[in-house]
């Protein structure tokens, strides 16, 4: 009979666990569809990106309140999470308290735990008031509207929950603790800074409806934690995961520098090989075979770090507000380009799975059901977008690589752009001059 | 003025047995645009006062593509990387310099990969580097104690990380260096990068030079400076529309240069 309570624990904790398991893999499996492409290459620096960046959380600070506020909660989950781990043994073998034997050690961790939810409760009525409140420009943007908005209140909600949670458990459990004389297994242990002042509450109230009410905390807690870690998958805050990966992988590269289309330098090179045979057979299918794409017009053409970007973002929405393009009033936003490259990316997802692991063309693609070519030519490529990004994803590089099909497979750039790549072609220079005129600027006056 | 230049060609040089010291990419901007080729020739009177051995490829030059590329036209930049490469590899160019922040991006970060490998500077890199060896000195003259803000290029700056050369040059003219609250890496766009310069805004409610020269404005700057001729032309705009070209000028560090040693 006693043994019923861990054993539905175990139950739980399988429940909660196997379902996360098997949304990770469903995230995975879509990070693959994506295009291969190195990031294997000089692992120092990627772990020392990620050291800082995700970690360290270098990028968040600067903008500080935010950034503040930020490290608050970061803090504060990954710090709290160590109670976790007691809350898992203390459930899983009908301990209580399992860490106590830690003494003075204990009694620091819990009262830092406390400390800690206290100031996530605090960071989080600020960060609630800032999309609800204050308004925040780049929280109230038509990117926004429906799920994201509510999403982002949902996490603050929760947290909310799971903070009074911890402390309600903390102060019933004190409660019972301070019993003249001891009460059942509760035993002095841990320093409660923060619920001694909630304890008074319970006053009142008989030892055993006091321990009711502490089982109830201690199961919705636990039970909140799961619920909440399954709820990542369907949430930007998938972040508090990817940001770790994405930025080990994100590029190293000076920003600037693009990448060169392998598929058309093995063109270019044979265009501008006197010695190639233009009526020679096709080379025969295999590893060196030209993609059937240039540039790319669904997710599928994206590479993996690209996908793994469009995973990682959390909305907040730093790109938009450092776009120029968005600051001036045009289509474009970067936060928008990162969404719906997701969006689609889980709607090819749900195909596949609706299909027995195949994808069906459902006649959409990322471009023009998601993401308008005028969205991509109002890009400037001035790199802003990427160097505010806290966990480094580039909106840019999609933007590039639709916008490399959009010219080379639709050939539908905007008109002056096609005069201006004519003049390229033709004279060497952007506008129409002759060659021959480079040098004339030395002689004039 | 200009009768005075010396520009020595590749050719030129190669037909005396020479190899320049520094190859200089005038790009497109720099041979064409009228208001460019002014910043051109101003860098040309330093390296011929600070005697560096330099020569230029003149007609032998061509786009080095970028436009092209960030328009999403793979094929074109390669091509155009490809003939360059011929050119520059011909000549075994070692260092190249260049006055243009999307010639010195493309060249430095994305020839390698196509067999062009160079040693690439921005002209204030370079400009910095000879005032360093003591080739160049700097007094103030005429900019003695103006209010500069310098607008930083997202393709030097941003991209490849290029913020003090230019900023030291401008100390260097005993001048009041005013930072506007976006800059450096927060910098803003001009609105010309990414071959917007070729095309018409998509529509919105203000056009981006626009907003970056109320950025710059708001310093209350005598001289905005620019390392990018594209930003000078969009800038240049700025103050038009503004009505402020009395007040404000805009100048390429190589000019601010070039006008402080009555060049």
């Amino acid at each position: 009979m006693s043994y019923l309570d861990n054993i539905l624990f175990a139950i739980l904790l399988a429940i909660g666990f196997g379902y996360f398991y098997n949304n990770i893999k469903k995230i995975i499996r879509n990070i693959n569809l994506g295009v291969a492409v190195n990031r294997k290459d000089n692992v120092k620096a990627r772990w020392n990106n990620m050291v800082m960046i995700a970690l360290g959380q270098s990028k968040m600070v600067k903008r500080p309140i935010a950034g503040a506020l930020h490290i608050v909660v970061y803090v504060g989950f990954v710090i709290i999470n160590i109670e976790l781990l007691e809350i898992i043994i203390d459930g899983l073998f009908g301990t209580h308290r399992v860490f106590a034997f830690l003494g003075t050690t204990y009694n620091i961790l819990i009262a830092s735990f406390e400390i800690l939810a206290l100031l996530v409760l605090v960071a989080v009525i600020a960060f609630w008031s800032r999309r609800n409140a204050i308004k925040l420009k780049r929280f109230v943007s038509s990117d926004l509207k429906g799920w994201p908005k509510s999403d982002a209140n949902y996490i603050l909600y929760f947290e909310v929950v799971l903070m009074t949670l911890f402390l309600l458990m903390n102060a019933s459990d004190l409660h019972l603790q301070n019993v003249p004389g001891g009460f059942s297994h509760f035993i002095k242990a841990g320093s409660f800074p923060i619920s001694q002042f909630i304890e008074p509450i319970f006053n009142g109230m008989s030892n055993e409806s006091v321990m009711l009410l502490t089982e109830i905390f201690w199961w919705l807690h636990i039970t909140g934690i799961l619920i909440f870690m399954n709820y990542l998958y369907f949430s930007k805050h998938l972040h508090i995961l990817l940001a770790f990966p994405n930025t080990y992988f994100a590029n190293l590269n000076p920003e600037g520098q693009f990448d060169n289309l392998e598929s058309v330098t093995k063109e270019v090179k044979m265009m501008m090989d006197p010695n190639a045979d233009p009526f020679a057979a096709a080379p025969p299918a295999g590893e060196n075979e030209v993609p059937g794409k240039f540039g790319a017009s669904d997710v599928q053409d994206l590479n993996w770090v690209q996908l793994l970007n469009a995973y990682t973002c959390t909305e907040c929405g730093r790109c938009t507000s450092a776009c120029p393009a968005n600051l001036t009033g045009k289509k474009l936003s970067p936060r928008k380009i990162m969404m719906d490259t997701r969006d689609r990316l889980e709607e090819v997802g749900r195909n596949i799975d609706a299909n027995k692991g195949i994808f069906i063309p459902d006649n959409k693609s990322l471009l023009n059901d998601y993401i308008t070519p005028e969205e991509l030519w109002a890009c400037t490529s001035c790199n802003a977008c990427v160097e505010e990004c806290p966990v480094n994803i580039s909106p840019l590089s999609i933007i590039m690589d639709m916008r490399r099909y959009l010219v080379m497979e639709q050939s539908s750039a905007p008109m002056p752009i096609n005069a201006m790549m004519s003049n390229i072609e033709n004279n060497g220079a952007p506008w129409q001059y002759n060659q021959q005129d480079r040098l004339n600027w030395k002689n004039e006056n | 003025m200009s009768e005075n230049l010396i520009v020595p060609t590749m050719a030129e040089m190669l037909a005396q047995g020479k190899q320049p010291e520094v190859l200089f990419w005038v790009g497109c901007a720099g041979s064409f645009d009228d208001r460019a080729k002014k910043i051109t020739k101003a860098f040309v009177r330093i390296l011929n006062r600070s005697n560096v051995s330099f020569a230029v490829l003149g007609t032998e030059e061509s786009c080095t593509g970028d436009p092209a590329k960030r328009a999403g036209n793979e094929f074109l930049f390669q091509m155009q990387a490809m003939m360059n490469i011929e050119v520059l590899n011909a000549y075994e160019a070692k260092k190249i310099v260049t006055a243009c922040p999307h010639c010195f991006n493309t060249l430095k970060n994305e020839y390698p990969e196509l067999g062009g490998k160079y040693e690439v500077v921005h002209h204030t890199e370079f400009l910095k580097s000879l005032l360093d060896d003591g080739r160049l000195t700097i007094e103030g003259g005429q900019f003695k104690g103006k209010r500069i803000t310098f607008h930083d290029p997202c393709y030097l700056g941003r991209a490849n990380n290029v913020y003090e050369a230019p900023r030291e040059l401008i100390l260097k003219l005993d001048a009041e260096l005013v930072e506007m609250k976006r800059s450096k890496a927060n910098g803003l766009c001009c609105g010309a990068g990414g071959a917007q310069m070729f095309k018409d805004a998509e529509p919105g409610n203000k056009e981006i030079n626009i907003e970056r020269t109320e950025d710059a404005l708001e310093t209350k700057p005598e001289i905005i400076a620019a390392g990018c001729p594209f930003c000078n032309t969009m800038m240049t705009d700025g103050i038009k529309n503004k009505e402020k070209e009395g007040d404000v000028k805009v100048m390429d560090i190589a000019e601010l240069i070039a006008n402080a040693q009555d060049l």
